[in-house]
């Protein structure tokens, strides 16, 4: 287990209480200004040093990111953009770093903004977070009265404003250039990549995008090195991270622990075990909702972080862990989230809008034991239209959870669904068609 | 996607009251001269919360006038984004999580405690016209699942049992304590705690 003096959250579950005094009492922005004096490119060496990688889900290199901000201010201003728009099922890190340490990510702000020299941040925040936006608003506010926003933020004769922007319940905006699209006032619907939006983001403007934790953990990497934060995980997957562990455990909580811990010690030591003993696992999602499920055999001897999950055909995410016991039906779990993505995608490109709607009527059907033996084919083959033929990740996201159920459990979908195909092989019906309208005589 | 339509009944008028009026201006001030459009999701909720919960079309064309915007732009946000209400909801309006991990954990009884007092169907209003539920999706605290979010307050850990009584005291017009329903300190393992014990019992 991890040392408590390693531990970047020390207040994660609000034990000293969020204000900026208990906040320094904790190390936040003691010396930011002799961080921010050792110069931009220290700054960014000692992040990459860290091997840092993104906290939001795809893990991106952090150092490098920021490396792609241009490096001369031209005619367009910089900024910097928060991801707190946490809505990845089986997720709930963000918030607490809302709620209890919003100083560490005032302050992560003030280094990001001057490593990539923007003046401006703004912190998007989901709509439905409004009382842990109050929170961080009143820790900005605080933060102003003690000069460590504004001009000259906190002695560095960097200035630098943030602003809250509130989302309003879509999930997609948890991508980048869509959370840029709804902050400039539009639907969220992703942008084609590239331009990228370190040199095409936010108004047209050079933009830097991060999550909120990995935010949160810079202040701390500078403070400690490179070196200390390298020196935890393993190589390429360094730090700690805040694994949230939900679902059919004794006692589902946060926690922040070493990349690379063993699942099942997640799952034993900090979650009590799985309810019913660990016998009565049945599969685990080890990165919210987008990634896909992990079996039991597996989990035995599974190590959490970024490439290890990746080997097993699966990822870390955003480290949401949702662990499933046998008195559940895996099938309608996996139906359920096929309807939350049904419900979230975008509708802008066709694939996604149209298929994540077949997937969790199919899904649906066949939790009921409604299908034909050849939809289970077709429902792998409806995930593999999407996946990859989409404008952003959302298509890998809403079609990967059915995948891994189909990798991993297809036995039983089987053998609960073998009614013989209603459309016989001699009918010349196009290949792809909605399933539900042949349902209907007449169709 | 989700198919939202608004509401059959619409007033003729809407216009910002002052304390609207000034909180629309100071919003409008955070963002970059010219870029004025960024604040119309923040405006749409002021008019939702003026306008009891819900945003009626005169009040989209009211924004888009405000913020100097197409009159469909506006309407295109409204629709997109499901936490503006485009027909009339509750007073006391409760969304119940029914994603996976709250499922798992027994959301379908929270549903059931809504059905039993607050209305048959979801976005109903209660017979008190004062409540009306729905189901909605992953609401982020997946930890403390199950839960359902009243207004902007979050109660968490629930099952049925608490959820009546938690219903009964809003219908009564009472104010439910937020938060945590089995007693737990926030987001740490329950009774389970390992890590940070110095500064838990400082």
């Amino acid at each position: 287990m991890l040392k408590d003096q390693d531990r970047i959250f020390k207040n994660l579950y609000n034990d000293m209480g969020s204000d900026i005094i208990s906040a320094q009492n904790r190390g936040d922005w003691v010396n930011t200004k002799e961080i921010t004096d050792k110069g931009r490119d220290w700054i960014i060496n000692e992040i990459k040093d860290s091997q840092l990688r993104g906290r939001g889900g795809a893990g991106f290199p952090t150092g490098l990111k920021w490396s792609f901000a241009p490096k001369e201010v031209g005619s367009r201003p910089h900024y910097l953009v928060i991801n707190g728009d946490e809505s990845e099922p089986g997720t709930c890190k963000d918030r607490d770093i809302l709620r209890f340490e919003p100083h560490k990510l005032i302050e992560g702000c003030l280094i990001a903004s001057y490593a990539v020299q923007a003046h401006i941040c703004y912190i998007y925040i989901r709509g439905e977070y409004f009382v842990d936006g109050q929170k961080l608003q009143a820790a900005i506010d605080e933060a102003y009265e003690k000069k460590l926003l504004g001009k000259n933020a906190a002695g560095t004769g960097w200035d630098l404003d943030i602003y809250i922007h509130y989302g309003a319940g879509a999930y997609i905006c948890g991508e980048e250039t869509a959370l840029l699209e709804s902050i400039e006032g539009k639907k969220g619907q992703p942008r084609l990549k590239p331009p990228f939006p370190a040199l095409i983001g936010l108004y047209g403007c050079p933009t830097i995008i991060n999550n909120v934790e990995t935010i949160a953990v810079v202040p701390t990497i500078l403070r400690r090195g490179g070196k200390w934060f390298a020196s935890l995980g393993r190589e390429k997957n360094t730090g700690t991270k805040i694994f949230c562990i939900s679902g059919n455990v004794n006692t589902p909580c946060n926690v922040e622990e070493e990349m690379n811990i063993p699942l099942k010690e997640l799952i034993e030591v900090h979650a009590g075990g799985v309810i019913g003993g660990w016998d009565n696992l049945q599969a685990v999602i080890p990165g919210g909702s987008s990634m896909p499920l992990i079996p039991k055999e597996k989990c035995e001897t599974l190590t959490m972080d970024f490439d290890s999950l990746m080997a097993e055909k699966s990822g870390l995410g955003t480290a949401g862990i949702v662990v499933i016991n046998k008195d559940q039906d895996i099938i309608k779990c996996m139906a359920r989230i096929a309807r939350f993505y049904k419900h979230e995608s975008c509708g802008q490109c066709t694939p996604c809008r149209e298929g994540s709607g077949w997937m969790w009527r199919m899904l649906e059907r066949m939790a009921k034991g409604d299908a034909t033996k050849d939809e289970v084919e077709m429902l792998g083959d409806v995930t593999n239209q999407i996946a990859g033929h989409t404008i952003c990740a959302f298509g890998e996201g809403s079609s990967w959870p059915v995948q891994g159920l189909l990798r991993h459990f297809k036995k039983e979908i089987e053998e609960r669904n073998n009614l013989d195909p209603i459309v016989q092989k001699k009918n010349n019906i196009p290949y792809l068609v909605d399933q539900h309208l042949l349902d209907k005589k007449n169709a | 996607m989700s198919l939202r339509r608004p509401a059959k009944n619409q007033p003729e008028n809407f216009e910002f009251n002052n304390s609207s009026l000034d909180a629309a201006n100071k919003i409008v001030s955070k963002y970059p001269k010219g870029k004025q459009q960024s604040a119309v999701m923040a405006l749409l909720y002021i008019a939702q919360r003026q306008n009891g919960n819900w945003i009626p079309l005169a009040a989209m064309k009211y924004i888009a006038k405000f913020l100097d915007m197409p009159y469909i732009k506006v309407y295109e946000v409204a629709t997109f984004y499901t936490m503006y209400n485009l027909s009339p909801v509750g007073k006391h309006f409760i969304q119940v999580c029914t994603t996976t991990p709250c499922m798992i954990r027994g959301a379908s009884k929270l549903v059931e405690a809504c059905k039993e007092k607050i209305s048959e169907n979801e976005c109903e209003l209660s017979n008190d016209k004062s409540c009306s539920w729905m189901e909605v999706e992953c609401l982020g605290a997946c930890v403390n699942a199950p839960m359902m979010q009243i207004n902007d307050e979050y109660y968490e850990d629930l099952d049925k049992e608490k959820t009546l009584k938690i219903l009964d005291q809003i219908l009564k017009g009472e104010t439910p304590q937020a938060g945590s329903y089995r007693g737990r300190i926030n987001n740490e393992p329950e009774n389970n705690r390992k890590t940070l014990m110095d500064y838990k019992n400082a």
